[in-house]
């Protein structure tokens, strides 16, 4: 499966989205698709919280596995999505849409350009397991 | 996950492909962790019935005079004291104690059957081997010219009776049978009433080249019954929900069955002088850790490797494996914590990646079924 043209990628499987001035954060169908059934999302940055690329802004759990959730860009957050941790099916069902995590306003340097496009990441995906 | 030329198959690899399992490398062997999602599997085990490929697990047959002796040697349960038929949960351990691996004995009129777990076979067939100095045995390993699939849950019987004459109400709980012409068809086909979730139901054993047949033929049988394949996944939920241990995780080399709570696999009897059986007398006069459940009062799930504290303070415990339990309806976990803090109702902490979740201790198992 192809991920979406319209975002960029971190290795460890978040995507980041420009929307106007703001970049959206999630997690991909790729990441969804490994851990299996969620069970538990903490965002452990609120609005006004500095996120910085490649380091945790929170924890997800599946029945098997923990992860960092980790922030593709430099910014500060604008809005979290404070209906993912009750409703993980957002995440679960809609990860590129309905269970989006951060909204946030980027750095001039954001580290947005050199994140990985769609090809990249999917062959990165398919490389890995 | 793509298989690797290092990973073994069972006769079911390509059946597991073909349902669109998700496939692991588990022990050695290129096997399903799940079909579907790992917790409705689990829900279709406890409710009516699944179908899981085990043939990944070890198989060993153990002939000759001195095959009771010698088995009676090496691992801690009694077989002398067992009838043909019976079945027993039981240990291999070192001298000091510490476990190699546990294991299921399996006693016949003519020969005496093991089955060990898939990725301890290497070191359990050099265990079994370096003892057997002095002992008139013979020893076979069997694992991949037979193969094991098990039938578990409510409606296990109901499936099984379909596909053979065997009278399965009459094989009670770690009871085997073979005759009255096998299983679908299989001659040489047996069954036992043992498995590893904590529901009735069935281990069935039957050649390599009969067992797709037989896999089909369950299905079939068992679809008025909602039967679904179930993978690795739920098998671990499963057993983890009955308080069935684990080897990597209850079990180690370096952990003993006395504090592991399992001391009814180890027979303490007269003149059964087994590998270990210093170690496990010092064992149970003098044990600093226990085995205990526990209930997370938090959705994160405890793993394998977290410390357990008393509240605000110090390390007493790690835990050995943890999931969600849709049984139970909380995350639930096992442990090893100092005997000081192991009774039911104690309120522990898991650090669970650097934030402390309360816990209390309950009893294991966390689930039994209802007779």
């Amino acid at each position: 499966m192809s991920s979406p043209n319209n975002c960029r990628y971190l290795e460890t499987h978040e995507w980041a989205r420009k929307d106007g001035d703001a970049i959206v954060v999630g997690i991909t169908q790729h990441a969804v698709d490994q851990l299996g059934e969620l069970v538990f999302c903490q965002f452990k940055k609120k609005a006004g919280d500095r996120v910085t690329k490649r380091e945790p802004f929170g924890e997800i759990e599946s029945v098997k596995a923990v992860s960092d959730l980790n922030s593709p860009v430099n910014g500060v957050v604008l809005e979290v999505n404070a209906a993912v941790p009750d409703a993980l099916h957002l995440v679960q069902q809609d990860p590129h849409n309905a269970g989006w995590m951060l909204r946030v306003k980027p750095d001039a340097a954001s580290g947005y350009d050199d994140l990985l496009d769609a090809a990249a990441y999917d062959k990165h995906a398919a490389a890995e397991h | 996950m793509t298989q690797t030329d290092d990973m073994k198959r069972t006769a079911l690899a390509a059946v597991h492909e073909r349902h669109g399992a998700k496939m692991v490398n588990f022990g050695g062997w290129y096997m399903p962790i799940q079909y579907g999602a790992i917790l409705d599997e689990v829900r279709t085990v406890r409710t009516k019935c699944g179908l899981f490929d085990l043939s990944h697990m070890g198989r060993v047959r153990i002939t000759g005079k001195d095959r009771e002796r010698f088995v009676d040697r090496i691992a801690t349960n009694h077989v002398a004291a067992m009838k043909p038929g019976d079945i027993r949960y039981s240990l291999f351990c070192h001298e000091h104690g510490g476990t190699i691996d546990d294991l299921l004995i399996y006693k016949y009129e003519d020969a005496v059957y093991l089955v060990i777990n898939a990725g301890n076979t290497p070191k359990d067939m050099a265990h079994i081997r370096a003892h057997a100095k002095g002992f008139d045995v013979q020893i076979e390993d069997l694992t991949e010219s037979w193969q094991m699939l098990a039938l578990q849950g409510p409606q296990s019987q109901a499936i099984l009776s379909n596909l053979t004459q065997i009278p399965l109400a009459e094989v009670k709980y770690y009871k085997h049978r073979a005759g009255s012409g096998g299983v679908n068809g299989v001659e040489n086909g047996w069954v036992s009433r043992t498995g590893y979730t904590g529901e009735d139901g069935f281990e069935v054993y039957v050649p390599r080249a009969e067992t797709e047949r037989l896999w089909n033929a369950l299905l079939e049988a068992g679809k008025p019954h909602g039967l679904t394949p179930i993978g690795l996944g739920a098998r671990d939920t499963l057993r983890l929900e009955a308080g069935m241990p684990l080897y990597g995780h209850e079990l180690a080399d370096d952990i003993n069955p006395i504090e592991a709570g399992l001391e009814f696999g180890v027979r303490f009897a007269e003149g059964k002088d087994f590998l270990g059986r210093k170690a496990l007398e010092r064992a149970r006069e003098n044990k600093c850790r226990q085995l205990v459940g526990l209930r997370a009062e938090t959705k994160r799930v405890p793993r394998q490797g977290y410390n357990v504290h008393i509240p605000g303070g110090a390390a007493i415990g790690f835990i050995c494996s943890g999931t969600p339990s849709p049984t139970v309806g909380a995350s639930i976990g096992t442990a090893y914590v100092a005997c000081e803090q192991a009774a039911v109702g104690t309120r522990l902490e898991i650090d669970m990646r650097g934030s402390r979740e309360t816990a209390v201790v309950v009893p294991l198992p966390f689930y039994k079924r209802a007779k």
